[in-house]
């Protein structure tokens, strides 16, 4: 069963040093707020999963968080590329960073393994480099050969979702991404709301995921930022542009950690914190 | 010019796979002119988009807000894509080789790359299952390579009929779109054949800018110049983001 804490706490309670994270997401619903608490509390040697690492990544990288991370499209989508990501693999700063390669239906499929509860899961696309995670596997009913994707069952996953009602269900809408596999497939979940209300109503495409399923829901209005909320925010596509300014150059990007992390209490803070600074190109509409 | 031919490549009530940039531009500007039954599938999810601004990212509100359904991604890449609905996947890379496989991982070696570029994304299971690939790509010796650094994405593999051998559903490359001009896979040894050229361009200026012997048709033409129209309405789709 949910229980609602603060986020503060449930980080401190449920992720911890070495563990597998993935913070899902699909370009919607990033848990942003998230990947911050766990800058804020120091977390070390984490194997981060997902899809396509964006700027929250970037950040947990670049703030020493990882030592490895399972994914399949690392950029700045419309924008170009992750700084912070790529100097740790290029040049191994702040640390060397293991990467577990996939393509979007190879990790989707191991999320789908993992949810399942299956060791692998079998898809078809060609070329596979095979490694510990993907195999080839011969059907035993055609002969077809197939690529095998090793389960993906991360220790935490933590995602966004706009609403919880009073019991602690979850429910989610617009792009829904991997975030019903990869709570499924986890051993512990949190799950960040805008807001707790008395009753859902009924939406297009919505996921509702129940109470027992998920571990802490912490109320974070805003939570994704610079991603977005459908139904409650825009994505901030200016936040997206102006963050290759501040993660090309590892001063700028550390002070801006220092600054709007670390020397903040909260995500309520750190939302102050882009309105009072005017010296940064970040400065603007933390809408 | 690389927009507006990608653009005319695609037929109306095609279901079209689209990835960020120029194929979402190019495809929105079809769309908007020859093909208005056009179907715009993003990774994210949407189904049926006809978005108003251009897109910064395949998972902007816009996109969902404007489709006829919008999915999870396991559904999207296994029962939609896999499942053998696409008829164009829409591709772009870092390198592509004279066979059309296509890399986006590493410019230099994998373990201590020059480049760390963003990776796979949709693009194998695209090539893979989509009807046929269109693939855009600027025309450099950096970028039309002998040999790819990494083979993140199968065009036509070795040549010939090998993805017919390896059993790969779709047709692979149909067409590589440049700022040059277009390639073609030959219909026997399946390698890239330059077939038209962009207006003001000449086959010296394609085959200097090719990291290997470009082979040239017998019966080669030029594309139209993009017409007032149609730069008229890729001006108001960018202008409009």
């Amino acid at each position: 069963m949910a229980e609602v804490v603060t986020l503060r706490a449930a980080v401190a309670e449920l992720v911890r040093d070495g563990d597998t994270v993935a913070l899902e997401g699909f370009t919607h619903l990033i848990p942003v707020a998230a990947g911050h608490e766990i800058i804020r509390q120091s977390r070390r040697r984490l194997r981060l999963v997902r899809l396509t690492p964006d700027i929250v990544y970037d950040q947990l990288i670049g703030a020493g968080c990882a030592r490895a991370v399972a994914f399949s499209w690392g950029g700045n989508p419309g924008v170009g590329s992750l700084r912070r990501f790529r100097d740790a693999v290029e040049n191994g700063w702040p640390q060397p960073l293991q990467l577990e390669e996939y393509s979007h239906a190879q990790l989707t499929n191991a999320f789908i393994a993992g949810a399942s509860r299956m060791p692998y899961a079998a898809l078809r696309e060609h070329p596979i480099h095979p490694s510990d995670h993907l195999t080839e596997v011969v059907c035993p009913f055609t002969g077809e050969v197939l690529v095998a994707v090793r389960a993906m069952n991360p220790d935490v996953t933590i995602i966004h979702a706009q609403q919880a009602d009073r019991a602690g269900n979850v429910m989610l809408w617009g792009i829904s991404g991997v975030q019903r596999e990869a709570v499924l497939a986890a051993e512990r979940v949190i799950v960040t709301v805008e807001e707790i209300v008395d009753q859902f109503w009924p939406r297009t495409n919505g996921v509702v995921l129940p109470t027992w399923t998920i571990d802490a829901i912490a109320v974070v209005p805003g939570g994704t930022h610079p991603s977005y909320a459908h139904d409650y925010s825009e994505r901030d596509n200016d936040f997206y542009r102006g963050w290759e300014d501040v993660s090309q150059d590892r001063e700028r990007f550390a002070s801006w950690i220092e600054r709007h992390v670390m020397g903040t209490e909260d995500w309520a803070d750190y939302r102050r914190s882009l309105i009072r600074s005017p010296a940064s190109s970040l400065d603007g509409s933390p809408s | 010019m690389m927009t507006v031919a990608a653009a005319r490549w695609l037929r109306d009530g095609e279901r079209v796979f689209v990835g960020i940039g120029l194929p979402s531009t190019a495809a929105n500007l079809a769309r908007r002119s020859h093909a208005p039954n056009l179907v715009l599938v993003y990774e994210s999810g949407t189904i049926g988009s006809k978005p108003e601004v251009l897109p910064l990212s395949i998972g902007d509100g816009e996109l969902a807000v404007t489709a006829d359904v919008v999915v999870s991604v396991p559904e999207i890449f296994n029962y939609w894509l896999q499942g053998g609905w696409i008829d164009v996947g829409f591709l772009g890379a870092a390198q592509l080789d004279r066979f059309g496989n296509l890399n986006t991982t590493v410019i230099g070696e994998y373990a201590r790359p020059d480049v760390r570029l963003p990776g796979a994304g949709g693009a194998p299971a695209i090539a893979t299952s989509a009807g046929e690939v269109v693939t855009v790509i600027p025309h450099s010796t950096r970028t039309l390579v002998a040999e790819l650094d990494f083979v993140t994405t199968s065009g036509h593999l070795d040549g010939g009929d090998a993805r017919r051998r390896r059993g790969l559903p779709g047709r692979g490359p149909t067409v590589v779109i440049t700022d040059l001009g277009i390639m073609e896979p030959d219909l026997q040894s399946s390698e890239l054949t330059l077939t038209k050229l962009h207006p003001g361009v000449e086959v010296d200026q394609v085959t200097q800018a090719t990291g290997w012997p470009l082979r040239i048709a017998d019966r080669l033409s030029r594309t139209d110049p993009p017409s007032r129209a149609e730069l008229d309405l890729l001006r108001e789709l960018k202008a409009a983001r």
